[in-house]
């Protein structure tokens, strides 16, 4: 308890150093994604370290989340909507009722003809989905595609957008789980690898949806712009006060609103999880993490329950995929990189400590506050060393050059080390 | 007749002959993943960035060769940096087995805490990547580009529709027979190459019977590092050499391995031409061939876009778990 209170203490100390030693707005700005960077880590230990549920597609939801928040908060584009929202509905319409058929005839038939049958319904309906679908979206992106040329939102608050995200990536994770999850558990990795490239793509390129790579920018916010704050009475008052340029406080403040917002769902996810893990339901997953075979013998349900505590995970993952699109203020699907997304969360987990979700929070916190910092530590480090070589030395330019490169090898290296030599993290599970 | 020669020639330019290629290429690298998989029992989410550094020596010293004029005349001389490169890459997956996984082996660790250790070596050596050759795209074939270029075959058969190889595709096919061969004859025929069957079969037996474990393993990364730097190098010469997109092989190499069933050697290889050709079938624009059929139609005729191929490995993956986990030549799904 000491020890996880110490190791909190150690790391607000250092962003308090970062505030003074480079600047406030970014120690902010590292605070804030480092509460982001928590929730998932949540996320993630939900699955591994409650169930041993090995997921290796954490972009993915990440990203199911993001489009969460452009479909809830951008403004409808009414023009699109009329042009080709009836179509896309259509099409989906008939994809639906396409899965529904084949799910109906795959109970209802056996054998060979089943296999024809599901093949001939598959492509009938995908030609005639596509037949509805392409027409409507190349209306859809004609309209003024240069500033719109998507169907965008509903218009709604941007906290509307953050449990909506856990809603559509929780989706997703069903559908991967009711096929994965029973298997070996390196093939769950493997499928989640998959949705991920998946999810990428599909949000590369279905325009109609989020612009693909030309970004939704000004995503609606739900705090103040820092333009409007710098002519408030009280915030120019405050500067005066303590001496700090209008600008930066202004600056401050806005991503202090973010870190108070983001705290409140951090606390929330937090106590759920600490509630769950205590319960007789965490008792079980723990019971079935470390031997299936027992468990299943007293008749628990194993698939089920993985099945379910996958979803659960998976939503908090989207949840803060969302949180994430917001604080940005833009939805860029080329940024979401698996060495990003998915393994950087897993060293959060493993490192923190998995199983226990205050260790997840103070990884997710520790790493990410690593993370940023590595890139200036290790320019520094790098220019310490090459010292000795010439001004113009192409080594001493090309060391330099890759030094950003240089955190990949840490986190990796981190990861190695913690996972030999403290295996149980910075703050083990209670046994 | 014509129209049927045409089509022929169009479905070879733009079917067969890439599908061939991806496939020898996919195989070699599922056949990394499931040897590992069948002698050290864990999916190596590494592999990828092995095939990377593999290609990546290849790439360094062809440098080094072309700058001292050492090359093959209509040959890339990247065949002759192979050897180097897979030195290199032995050296590097020995001293990582030697650091890393030997300790969770002696600790009898499950396979999941192998797979999250083989990330830690990904982010490894992706870094290493970056920071000695760095992110960029880079181009290192230097032979005669093609064998027989579209023209060419236009003139000698008088089509409409060209038939081009490349002799990056040419190479593929021959270095991976050869390759396949030499593998099957090693595991089939030699001394340790039956120990290493024997231990991926019954590990606990083959103990028993005296095979000394440290010996099959180092065989394994051996043979892994081998089979992943010609892959590498392989497609780094049909396409080009770019890290990232070597992260991004691992989810059809690996959906190779798995439709094939992991720890199957043939199923590996039939696996990647599986993945290989849906790929290429699935992205494929089938207009032309409609048109020479006698049908005149709108659109492309596309069934899905070429920025979805991943999901067409994917699907295939889905339905191979949903029908038969264990893969087309039974690995094992436990």
């Amino acid at each position: 308890m000491l020890r996880g209170f110490l190791m909190f203490a150690i790391m607000f100390a250092l962003l308090a150093l970062v505030g003074f030693m480079q600047s406030w707005p970014l120690a902010f700005a590292i605070l804030n994604l480092c509460l982001i960077s928590a929730i998932m880590s949540l996320g993630v230990n939900i699955q591994w370290g409650y169930a041993g549920l090995l997921n290796v597609g954490v972009m993915g939801f990440v990203a199911l989340g993001g489009l969460a928040g452009i479909v809830i908060t951008m403004p409808p584009v009414t023009e699109a909507i009329s042009a080709g929202g009836g179509g896309v509905l259509l099409a989906l319409l008939v994809a639906a009722v396409t899965i529904g058929i084949v799910v109906l005839l795959y109970h209802r038939l056996s054998g060979k003809l089943r296999g024809i049958a599901i093949t001939l319904i598959l492509l009938a309906g995908a030609f005639a989905a596509r037949a509805v679908f392409d027409p409507a979206v190349e209306a859809i992106e004609a309209v003024d595609s240069a500033r719109t040329g998507f169907l965008g939102g509903l218009g709604l608050p941007a906290v509307v957008a953050w449990p909506v995200g856990g809603l559509f990536a929780a989706a997703a994770a069903w559908i991967i789980g009711k096929v994965s999850l029973g298997l070996r558990s390196d093939y769950l990795a493997i499928a989640t690898l998959g949705i991920s490239e998946i999810v990428i793509a599909m949000l590369k390129n279905e325009d109609w949806l989020t612009r693909g790579v030309k970004n939704v920018n000004g995503l609606p916010r739900p705090v103040p712009y820092e333009v409007d704050l710098q002519s408030a009475p009280w915030l120019i008052d405050l500067s005066e006060r303590w001496g700090i340029p209008v600008v930066e406080m202004s600056s401050v403040a806005v991503k202090l609103c973010y870190a108070g917002l983001f705290t409140v769902v951090l606390l929330i996810v937090l106590s759920l999880s600490e509630r769950a893990l205590k319960s007789p339901w965490g008792r079980m997953m723990r019971a079935i993490r470390d031997n299936e075979t027992a468990a299943e013998a007293m008749g628990k349900d194993v698939k089920a329950r993985h099945l379910q505590v996958f979803v659960l995970g998976s939503a908090v993952l989207g949840i803060a995929g969302a949180m994430l699109t917001t604080l940005d203020g833009q939805f860029t699907p080329a940024s979401y990189q698996p060495l990003r997304f998915t393994f950087l969360i897993w060293v959060m987990v493993i490192v923190g400590g998995s199983g226990n979700n205050w260790g997840a929070v103070l990884g997710g916190f520790v790493i990410w506050f690593f993370w940023v910092e590595a890139e200036p530590i290790g320019l520094w480090l790098m220019d310490v060393l090459t010292s000795g070589l010439a001004e113009d030395s192409a080594l001493r330019e090309h060391l330099l050059k890759s030094a950003a490169h240089m955190r990949l090898m840490t986190m990796g290296l981190i990861l190695l080390l913690v996972l030999r030599f403290a295996p149980r993290g910075l703050i083990p599970e209670r046994s | 007749m014509m129209d049927i020669l045409n089509t022929l020639a169009l479905l070879g330019n733009y079917l067969i002959v890439p599908g061939i290629t991806y496939g020898c290429q996919l195989a070699l690298g599922a056949l990394g993943i499931t040897l590992i998989y069948g002698i050290l029992r864990f999916s190596n989410f590494a592999h990828g960035e092995t095939m990377a550094f593999g290609t990546m020596t290849v790439i360094l010293l062809t440098w080094a060769m072309q700058s001292v004029g050492i090359s093959l005349g209509p040959l890339p001389t990247a065949l002759l940096a192979l050897p180097f490169g897979i030195a290199a890459t032995v050296l590097l997956l020995l001293i990582t087995d030697r650091y890393v996984y030997k300790f969770y082996r002696q600790q009898r660790s499950t396979p999941v805490i192998y797979l999250i250790a083989s990330i830690g070596v990904m982010f490894l050596y992706n870094g290493l990547i970056r920071f000695v050759i760095g992110p960029d795209d880079r181009q290192f074939n230097d032979g005669t580009r093609f064998i027989m270029k579209a023209r060419e075959f236009k003139e000698m058969t008088g089509l409409r529709e060209g038939l081009a190889i490349k002799s990056s595709q040419g190479i593929t096919l021959i270095v991976t027979i050869l390759l396949v061969i030499a593998l099957f004859w090693f595991l089939n025929r030699t001394r340790a190459g039956k120990s290493m069957r024997a231990y991926s079969d019954n590990e606990d037996l083959a103990l028993l019977s005296g095979i000394d474990p440290d010996r099959v393993v180092m065989i394994a990364w051996i043979l892994t590092a081998a089979l992943a730097t010609i892959a590498g190098t392989l497609y780094g010469l049909d396409k080009s050499f770019k890290p990232f997109t070597y992260l991004q092989i691992l989810l059809p190499i690996f959906a190779a391995a798995i439709v094939g069933g992991l720890g199957s050697p043939v199923g590996a290889i039939a696996g990647g031409f599986v993945i290989a050709f849906s790929e290429v079938a699935v992205t494929f624009a089938y207009r032309k061939v409609f048109g020479y059929m006698g049908y005149e139609v709108d659109g492309l005729m596309q069934l899905l876009s070429t920025d979805y191929k991943f999901a067409v490995s994917f699907a295939i993956l889905v339905i191979v778990l949903l029908v038969k986990p264990t893969g087309l030549f039974s690995g094992k799904s436990y």
